[in-house]
């Protein structure tokens, strides 16, 4: 192909010889109206509406630019009087055969016709051959053509016939503009929708799709098991469609070997399939639905836009059926999905907030809410509305008319009881995706019998095979913090195992030296990006770069077809060079994802990083105008000079990186503190403990014997063992923690022992302080010795002491009601272990546990189920009528009310074993103001996020573990604990912490020390101190986050955002007002 | 006569609803281009000059979007524009000014459809209220 030059509407074009009047207009915006175009197709010029007018003065021809070829010298103008003319004569003619088409309708209306003066027609297709052509030329099908001649021409299968060649590939459909074309006019066989699994099913997707709206790298895929091109090798739509030439069909996957030291294994999960409920309906009726799709219709990405509908009529329910434990605690998966009673309840607050009048109905067995702060949550829940009742329905049916489900069960008077619904949700269970069989071949790792992996109580994140690590879901199905929690935990023990190769892999990038360019006007340089259509199919990019070279300061601007590109980034170092650019403006997508990438092109160039600034005009300009390419050009102009304004004030900035010493301190000397310990110390970190007793061991000295078979006290010596023999760690036996200095990286703490104070540098701390068990006030504990906790029961056990004939378990004593609205966790566990014992050694002891919910969450359902066939009888009781206490003929009686009998239940028993409420310490109010971290309303710490980052605090370089941060179980304990060692080696492992750079800076010749900023900072970054004689304000740039609080608190604009100065933001906004 | 066309400049924190503005991109929710948006690092760093400088400056409307509470990137900075943003209102209210034109809201990252039907929502607010009289006042 050759450069040709040639006239179009008085400008001077030079392009590729080859392509036509249309496409070369394309390309330089301008618009021409077509209905029967399409890239990848060949032209037609079947709707005449594309003419423009070839030649030069009384020689011009109209011609359909959609099939004109361009050639050297040719003149073309695409909106002269003549051209306009016929163009609206060809929209009435249209209009004449399909009046109702709404499509033609909104061509010609563009065109300023509305109404024709033709007889009208009414026919749908407007033969201009898009779906002949697809289905012939991309398709290689031919299963339609034209037939017929004159005014009986028609689009069909041969003989009006369905085709059996038709492959109800649906291109047809989606190419037609008057939406006529469909496939089951043509094919025999039935066109099935390829079911989107980012919406659970509920719509169908394309062959090439990006797999959801986050998905990282953004980029479309291609489903090769449903794509026409790998199954027939034709198609290739979207090879022609694609500006940059992305699609590479000779893709393939590749086996790349890398060696490793260490695998950490998370493959998540999958749902269970409810149509194996046959009962529930789900493999029958449309409006019965997983929670997982409940979950997209609930998402503003979802399917319908956020709004509650169901899916046979598209209408908004007003009665919603929660299903609980579908595919979890039956015969076959004995185990609880641990997060379903929890995410029904969101959904239900979620769907009530969102509709009113909705009524919201959970079916449960019992409802787990173990987890920190869910209590709470389930109490809202209710208080909102939401009903809750307590069974396990047996059959879900519809009602043929209404589509409506009646749901079936026995309530809790024992009556049959059936209630209608408008939905079903299933809340189905969790299991391991059915790859991880062949994962676990490949890495030679042990399955249990539902698929899960195999850990054990004291190690639960290391798999069956040394150095193969487990976490997330599929050892046992769990929430996001004890995943989250699980992840740092696994990549903590492969630390520990590579310590010898930490950083070995690591190279260091070479930068040129920055350029200094402080007392230099501004020169800026503007690039504005195409970004293929997605940009400069709406904006009109090239009058955006003339634009921005009228701006003051602004001596060069381009524009480029992806800006992101490799070669563009060369063009754009050239520049800097070349026009000894300062500062760097790029007018394209989001900085939330390119700036770094920018960023790091101009520090390439020797500038300072910070001397560049972003327009973001496709995601909040082309993409959401796009029908209004006027306004979107004008706001993009806007946008460029708002950026250009930002960018003349704009200045390097730089982080101070600041040395770290190496060492931790770990608070707490229980389980969790020596776990992070003992992992920070096989890192080849030096760990401090300080433990306020005198020996170590924490609350698991009292422990005597798990729900399984490991010995937790022959654990726990090893643990003690290993501590004390490890050169890397200090134990200061008996010892407090007096003050703590310092910030991450960078602590000061000093110790009292004995007396004697002493004082340790550090970079990170790990609370671990635990808690401990409230001592009960309620029925007769204390007073009557025959009432014991569960902990001193379990101390006759193991000491042989135990002599009773029935003993009486009451639970919750003290948690889940008042000022503990929140669940112990433990103790349904522990109650199930003594009973278990009890039964072991005293077969003919009887038990009863008296419970509210029993919540045996994960696999330790499978040891509710033994208790029960061994014979321990579960009694529910309700919170507002407990279980009465009396000592009675030389036994204790306890009377409760059997909800299942409907009458109260006398029990005289030998002992009456209480769990009490698992409480904090009650000193964490002084640690946690020493490490100035936050605490809940009932003193457990408060970590910085409770879903996403459960073992780090607001405060960088102190983190958590163990039930210091809420009741848990050894297990959990172990895993918290590796986890916070992991967190606080991501910095002590490092030489030096490198702040922010976008930070808050003080003018101290402006400032007052009214201390405002101190105040207001979550962070403690600011602090008033005495510089040359005067008291300012300094803020420490190792603890500022940079969020700009404090600036805008300022009253006398002494403290300034860097990157985000009062002055460039005003600049800004003036900018945009111009 | 032609419509009239408000302008809004809006204040977005950079975690959640610019965020949420982007998302409305990518899900190509189409809303009107009326509105300018400068982003921020958090709602707390909003500081009221700001909101000031752009009615005076004349825009009809000015849209401050942040995390909703508890999700704050930095903990407390939209509680910080909250108070801040109410006391504003409060004054602007005193010298008879209209506070709703100037509208604070949670939009978080996942919320691209709430941030379109809020600009939506608000130019048409707008348009029911006119041009920003504040010039004409400042004349006074």
């Amino acid at each position: 192909m050759s450069k040709i030059t040639l006239k179009i509407d008085d400008r001077q074009v030079s392009t590729e010889s080859g392509s036509t009047v249309l496409e070369a207009c394309q390309e330089l915006g301008i618009k021409i109206p077509t209905l029967c175009y399409r890239k990848g197709l060949p032209s037609y010029g079947a709707c005449r509406l594309c003419l423009v007018e070839v030649g030069e003065r009384a020689r011009t021809q109209l011609k359909a630019a959609c099939t004109f070829s361009l050639q050297e010298g040719l003149v073309v103008r695409t909106n002269s009087e003549k051209v306009q003319r016929t163009r609206r004569i060809m929209a009435e003619l249209l209009l004449a055969r399909c009046p109702d088409s709404e499509k033609v309708k909104e061509v010609a209306a563009e065109l300023g016709v509305t109404d024709t003066r033709f007889p009208k027609k009414n026919e749908d297709c407007i033969l201009c051959g898009l779906c002949t052509r697809v289905c012939s030329e991309l398709m290689k099908t031919g299963a339609i053509d034209f037939s017929g001649r004159g005014d009986t021409r028609k689009v069909g299968p041969a003989y009006d016939k369905h085709s059996p060649i038709c492959m109800a590939c649906g291109a047809c459909q989606v190419v037609c503009p008057t939406s006529t074309a469909t496939v089951e006019d043509v094919a025999t066989r039935q066109a099935r929708p390829i079911a989107s699994d980012y919406n659970a099913g509920l719509v169908s997707r394309p062959a090439i799709y990006i797999p959801f709206p986050q998905a990282l790298p953004n980029v479309p895929v291609i489903d090769r098991e449903h794509c026409i091109h790998f199954l027939t090798g034709a198609c290739k739509a979207c090879e022609a469609f694609c500006p940059a030439g992305a699609i590479d069909y000779s893709q393939e996957d590749e086996v790349v070997e890398i060696e490793v030291g260490a695998a950490i294994l998370t493959p998540g999960y999958c749902i269970f399939e409810a149509g194996q409920k046959l009962e529930l309906g789900y493999a029958w009726y449309p409006n019965v639905i997983t929670s997982l799709q409940f979950e997209r219709l609930l998402s503003a990405s979802g399917p319908h836009g956020g709004k509650i509908v169901r899916p046979s009529d598209l209408k908004a329910p007003k009665r919603i059926a929660f299903i609980q434990c579908v595919g979890s605690r039956d015969a076959e998966r004995n185990y609880c999905s641990s997060v379903c009673c929890m995410y029904a309840t969101k959904e239900a607050i979620i769907s009530m907030e969102h509709e009113e009048d909705l009524e919201c109905n959970i079916f449960f067995m019992d409802l787990r809410a173990f987890g920190k702060g869910f209590d709470a949550y389930y109490e809202r829940a209710k208080e909102l509305g939401v009903i809750y009742t307590r069974c396990r329905p047996s059959s879900v049916e519809e009602i043929e008319q209404t589509r409506n489900l009646r749901i079936g069960y026995t309530d809790e008077d024992n009556h049959f009881v059936t209630r209608e619904f408008d939905l079903v949700v299933l809340s189905t269970g969790l299991r391991p995706p059915a790859e991880v069989k062949e994962l676990a071949k490949k890495f030679e790792v042990e399955l249990d019998s539902n698929g899960f992996a195999l850990t054990s109580m004291f190690n639960p994140v290391e798999s069956s095979r040394p150095g193969v690590y487990v976490c997330g879901p599929f050892s046992e199905p769990k929430d996001i913090p004890e995943t989250v929690m699980e992840a740092s935990s696994a990549s903590a023990k492969a630390m520990a195992l590579l310590t010898e190769k930490r950083g070995t892999l690591v190279t260091q990038k070479e930068w040129p030296p920055e350029r200094d360019v402080s007392g230099q006007r501004p020169r800026i340089g503007v690039f504005v990006c195409h970004c293929g259509v997605n940009i400069g199919g709406v904006v009109n990019v090239p009058e955006v770069r003339e634009y921005a070279k009228t701006l003051a300061d602004v001596v060069f601007a381009q524009d480029n077809l992806y800006t992101c590109s490799i070669d563009t980034q060369e063009s754009i170092k050239k520049a800097i060079e070349e026009y000894n650019l300062n500062r760097v403006v790029v007018a394209s997508c989001t900085p939330r994802t390119h700036e770094p990438l920018f960023r790091e092109t101009v520090r390439d160039a020797g500038l300072n990083p910070y001397l560049f600034e972003m327009a973001n005009i496709r995601d909040q300009c082309s993409w959401v105008h796009m029908h209004q390419p006027e306004e979107a050009t004008r706001k993009s102009k806007d946008l460029v000079r708002m950026a250009v304004a930002k960018a003349r004030l704009i200045e390097p900035l730089y982080s101070m990186p600041i040395p770290v010493k190496s060492g931790a301190l770990v608070i707490g000397g229980g389980m969790g503190g020596m776990t992070a310990a003992l992992n920070l110390a096989e890192q080849g970190f030096e760990v401090n403990i300080v433990e306020r007793e005198e020996e170590l061991g924490g609350n698991l000295k009292n422990v005597h014997y798990l729900l399984g078979a490991e010995d937790p006290q022959r654990q726990l010596g090893e643990m003690i063992l290993k501590v004390n023999n490890h050169p890397n760690i200090r134990v200061w036996m008996g010892a407090n923690i007096k003050s703590v200095d310092g910030f991450v990286g960078n602590f000061k703490t000093a110790i009292t022992q004995d007396g004697k104070e002493a004082e340790i540098e550090h970079g990170a701390v790990i609370v671990a302080t635990g808690a401990r068990e409230r001592m009960p006030d309620e029925y007769m504990y204390g007073s009557e010795e025959r009432v014991v906790s569960q902990r001193e029961l379990e101390e006759k056990l193991a000491r042989g002491e135990f002599e009773a004939k029935r003993v009486v378990m009451i639970q919750c004593v003290g948690s889940r009601e008042g000022d503990r609205m929140y669940c112990s966790r433990i103790c349904c566990s522990q109650a199930i272990k003594n009973a278990l014992k009890i039964k072991e050694d005293y077969p003919e002891t009887d038990v009863f546990i008296l419970y509210r919910e029993l919540r045996t969450y994960g696999f330790r359902e499978r040891y509710y189920t033994a208790a029960r066939e061994k014979g321990v009888r579960f009694v529910r009781y309700d919170v507002d009528q407990k279980p009465l206490v009396s000592a009675a003929n030389g036994r204790l009686r306890i009377e409760t009310k059997d909800p299942i009998l409907g009458s109260m239940l006398q029990i005289d028993s030998d002992l009456l074993v209480l769990a009490p409420a698992i409480v904090p310490q009650d000193d964490v109010e002084d640690i946690a103001k020493m490490l100035k971290t936050p605490l809940t309303k009932e003193k457990f710490f408060l970590e910085a996020h409770m879903k996403l980052r459960p073992v780090d605090f607001s405060v960088d370089g102190v983190f958590l573990a163990g039930m210091a941060h809420a009741p848990k179980n050894v297990e959990e304990t172990i895993t918290q604990a590796e986890a916070a060692a992991s967190r606080a080696a991501t910095i002590i492992s490092k030489a030096e912490y490198t702040p922010e750079a976008i930070v808050c800076s003080v003018d101290e010749d402006v400032c007052a020390a009214c201390g405002i900023c101190v105040s207001v900072c979550s962070y403690d970054a600011p602090e008033i101190v005495t510089v040359r004689g005067k008291r300012v304000s300094k803020i420490n740039a190792a603890l500022c986050k940079g969020c700009g609080a404090c600036a805008s608190a300022c009253p006398s604009g002494a403290v300034q955002q860097l990157g985000f100065r009062a002055k460039q933001l005003f600049e800004m906004v003036s900018a945009a007002l111009e | 006569m032609q419509e009239f066309e408000p302008r809004i400049v809006a204040f977005l924190c950079n975690w959640c609803t610019y965020t949420g503005a982007d998302l409305a991109g990518t899900s190509r929710l189409q809303y009107p281009p009326n509105i300018r948006i400068v982003r921020l690092m958090c709602t707390g760093a909003v500081d009221t000059i700001y909101v000031l400088k752009a009615l005076i400056e004349g825009a009809d409307g000015v849209l401050i979007g942040g995390c909703h509470p508890g999700d704050c990137h930095y903990q407390t900075g939209n509680y910080k524009a909250r108070r801040r943003i109410t006391i504003l209102k409060k004054i602007l209210n005193r010298f008879g000014y209209d506070e709703d034109r100037i509208w604070l809201r949670w939009i978080s990252a996942s919320e691209g459809k709430l941030f379109a039907d809020t600009t939506a929502q608000m130019v048409e607010e707008l348009k029911d209220k006119g041009p920003n009289p504040i010039k004409q006042l400042w004349m006074v």
